[in-house]
């Protein structure tokens, strides 16, 4: 057996804090060490510096996910100007240090294999203007995609490397949507950060606004009452049946089969209409409050609502038995755009793509916060398919946890007793504290880390979207694939821009 | 070679053709709707369409020559020299000569060259890659075609459009003699799906570039071009639909004003055959399109052995 050295961590759970100088301190060789011998059984949660006041001195820290023991492990070093790259060592740690690099010019990562701008932020530098890889011969054709999509969706430059048909290899530009979110977030507590926090992606505020509260519950020492608790993770179910359903609708939609990309169409609508119901916003904002839930729901409400979702559901299966029985659909989602399990791993995708790859996580299950009753993940036991890893097995995994979350919703609106509304109150943040929550918003682990100065002031807030682990992960699927699939291997991860480009 | 009056009812019956064409799309449209739970677009959408283009201008790249500005309007001038080949229902063209078949067939297929040749001029790779696999497909889709012609010019012994597609050879005599017809008119309804970019070869409704096949070769036009270029979409469904209409009408109706009205409605029924075919299945992965293309050749020359075996039988 190997040695690790988790004892040599601090161990950590979902949506609690600890004062930081718990957070044990080590030397840099030492610490890189470390985390690389736990990435085993670890995945890189979040890796980011904290500046130290004096310039090119900055604070490590490293967040590694330790699903077996159902919590986080914590460490942190100091470095000056410069320190040695992890990804040279593990690929998870690539966007982590490039986002170091360029968020703080002054400290840089060695050796790094592939320093590129990753958001290009500043006014000096042009979004999207660098040495993309490219491929020399004389059949080699490069197709540019993007910024501006055929679809009219959010920003993002695509290279392809291509030899005919066959992709060799598929370069990611984002960064156009970068607004510098998390030092908007900083020098708070402020007015306007959970609304911030909840655009952050707009597709999954709802994840965002409970890892916000969690944060503020947290550093503020409140609680939620446990109905409150039980109707945000009801929000956040009905967060990701729209956005399964929309996925799956587009991916019909991409194989040009119209019935069932129609009908998700507006069956999507319709859950974020109860959405609406809840709180006046289909997409759940100002639901989610530090505290509990902004608008009350009631028993009576519970009654409008079920038979709206038993309607609408038995309406949903049969649109999705059409696709999933239509052998012509099955037959272009069947081994396209597959990405092997030891590359998931490789580079710590999370989420939907993860599990579809055939990894066990979950942080529904495996990062529970104390008293939330969540819903239930589909590999509960084991998978009720065998995935390998392709758009089918990203496609089937929607439709089990479809059904998962249709059955959160069934027992919470037959349980629910009075979840009644909370108000907002600012109070003061513990002081030099880290505070840490984990979500699974529909795409994947959501991550929220703030830390407050001995002003108790927010000094860092934070946010890592499922997206930044799985962008790389797309560019893998193509590879060796042929480019005329790239749209439907897009659609089955279908990924945020803003939320990685922040 | 005509009589006058023939000359008349082909010249009105061709006029109402060119005029129907871009309802033939209408009705796949609507069609498609139907199955998707939709209301959909009117089926009058594509005259409005047109109309809204034509009053548009003109707007090219820099980088283009002549090429690119006249390969639209020479593309539709070609197809519409296939249409004055075509027999109208029931009315002979007045242009057909011995072997005007192929003619017709190339001239299409000279249509076809153009709009490769105006997308590789724009250097764009999307459009050369919608060239390159336009070129690919269609050089599959030829070989059925001409097994088709093949087997129908065997058939009735003469290499004539109207020949081919006329009474003489379509008259059931039994129905072991439809056979090859049957088997020649399903390996002609996977060609016309192929030459007009439908489903499962194409996905006309597609906005992603990286999967278009037709679609990706025009990106550079707007406008007037584009209007000439959707039209002349239509009209070349509207050709192949007519010539797989004729193909299946019983030899009675040849000659007569009911054939003339059976043929336009033919051809509405194939739009809504097509719309059904591409409500009920997906696209095609393009490394499987060969595979289907040479399954409809198979078809063709399967039905030249049968047409072989009966004619011997019939002698």
């Amino acid at each position: 057996m190997t040695m690790t050295y988790s004892q040599d961590f601090l161990f950590m759970e979902n949506g609690t804090s600890v004062p930081l100088q718990n957070i044990p301190e080590m030397e840099f060789s030492l610490f890189r060490d470390k985390i690389l011998s736990m990435m085993d059984i670890c995945r890189t949660e979040a890796f980011f510096a904290l500046p130290d006041g004096e310039k090119g001195r900055y604070d490590l820290f490293i967040i590694l996910a330790d699903a077996a023991k159902k919590g986080f492990l914590l460490a942190k070093s100091k470095v000056k100007d410069s320190f040695l790259s992890l990804t040279s060592s593990h690929a998870s740690f690539n966007r982590f240090e490039r986002e170091i690099m360029e968020k703080y010019p002054d400290l840089k990562a060695e050796a790094h294999p592939n320093a590129k701008p990753l958001r290009f932020p500043g006014k000096e530098q042009e979004t999207g203007v660098m040495d993309y890889f490219t491929m020399q011969g004389d059949a080699v054709h490069e197709v540019a995609v993007g910024p501006v999509h055929a679809g009219v969706i959010e920003p993002g430059h695509f290279r392809f490397q291509c030899m005919g048909e066959k992709v060799y290899s598929l370069e990611i530009s984002l960064g156009y949507q970068h607004r510098d979110l998390e030092n908007m977030l900083v020098n708070g507590p402020a007015g306007a950060m959970r609304h911030l926090v909840e655009t952050a992606a707009g597709d999954s505020s709802i994840a965002a606004s409970i890892n916000y509260s969690r944060i503020m519950e947290s550093l503020c020492d409140i609680k939620a009452d446990e109905e409150a608790e039980k109707t945000r993770q009801f929000a956040l179910e009905l967060e990701r049946i729209a956005n399964h359903i929309g996925d799956l609708g587009a991916l019909a939609g991409d194989v040009a089969f119209l019935p069932t990309a129609s009908f998700c169409g507006r069956i999507r609508g319709e859950y974020l209409n109860m959405t609406a119901e809840l709180c006046g916003n289909r997409f759940g904002r100002n639901f989610v409050v530090p505290g509990g839930i902004r608008y009350g729901v009631d028993k009576e409400m519970a009654q409008k609502l079920l038979p709206k979702v038993k309607k609408v559901s038995r309406e949903l299966w049969k649109a999705l038995a059409l696709m999933f029985n239509a052998p012509t659909c099955l037959d272009r989602f069947e081994n396209t755009g597959r990405v092997s399990l030891e590359t998931a791993k490789a580079l710590g995708l999370t989420g939907m793509a993860a599990r579809a790859c055939g990894i066990k996580c979950d942080a529904r299950k495996d990062f529970p916060v104390k008293e939330v009753v969540s819903a239930q993940c589909v590999y509960e036991e084991e998978f009720p398919f065998q995935p390998n890893g392709d758009v089918l097995s990203r496609a089937l995994l929607r439709f089990y946890e479809l059904k998962k979350s249709h059955e959160y919703l069934f027992r919470y609106l037959q349980e629910l007793q009075n979840a009644p509304p909370c108000r907002e109150e600012s109070l003061p943040l513990k002081k030099e504290t880290l505070a840490l929550s984990v979500t699974e918003s529909w795409r994947g682990e959501l991550c929220h880390v703030a830390i407050t100065d001995e002003a108790g002031r927010i000094q860092l807030y934070k946010i890592v979207d499922p997206s930044f682990h799985n962008w790389e992960g797309l560019a893998m699927a193509l590879r060796d694939e042929e480019i005329s699939h790239f749209p439907i291997c897009n659609k089955s991860f279908n990924l945020s821009y803003c939320g990685h480009d922040l | 070679m005509c009589k006058n009056m023939d000359w008349i009812f082909f010249a009105l019956s061709t006029a109402a053709s060119l005029l129907l064409a871009p309802l033939s799309i209408g009705f796949i449209n609507k069609t498609k709707a139907f199955f998707a739970g939709r209301k959909g677009v009117s089926i009058f959408q594509l005259y409005f369409d047109i109309f809204k283009l034509l009053k548009k201008e003109h707007i090219y790249s820099s980088s283009s020559t002549w090429i690119l500005r006249a390969a639209p309007l020479a593309s539709l001038g070609l197809l519409f020299g296939a249409f004055l080949f075509l027999p109208q229902g029931s009315f002979v063209s007045p242009l057909a000569f011995t072997g005007d078949v192929i003619f017709f067939f190339y001239l299409l297929g000279t249509s076809r060259f153009l709009t490769v040749l105006a997308a590789l001029e724009t250097g764009s790779s999307f459009e050369g890659m919608g060239a390159s696999r336009e070129v690919q497909f269609s050089a599959l889709a030829e070989g059925t075609l001409f097994a088709i012609l093949a087997c129908l010019v065997f058939r009735c012994g003469e290499p004539a459009l109207t020949a081919v597609l006329s009474k003489n050879c379509l008259q059931i005599q039994s129905l072991a003699f439809l056979a090859p017809i049957l088997l020649v008119a399903g390996a002609f309804f996977l060609v016309l799906l192929c030459e007009n970019c439908r489903v499962p070869f194409d996905d006309p409704e597609t906005h992603l570039e990286l999967t278009m096949i037709h679609e990706a070769m025009v990106l550079d036009y707007g406008g007037p071009d584009l209007a000439a270029i959707f039209y002349g979409a239509a009209l070349k469904f509207y050709l192949f639909a007519s010539f797989f209409v004729m193909l299946l009408m019983p030899g009675e109706f040849y000659g007569t004003w009911q054939g003339a009205v059976l043929s336009v409605a033919g051809v509405f029924f194939v739009s809504i055959l097509t719309g059904i075919v591409e409500s009920c299945m997906a696209r095609s992965r393009f490394l499987k399109l060969p595979q289907l293309l040479t399954s409809s050749a198979v078809l063709a020359v399967i039905a030249i052995i049968l047409q072989y075996f009966f004619q011997g039988g019939i002698e």
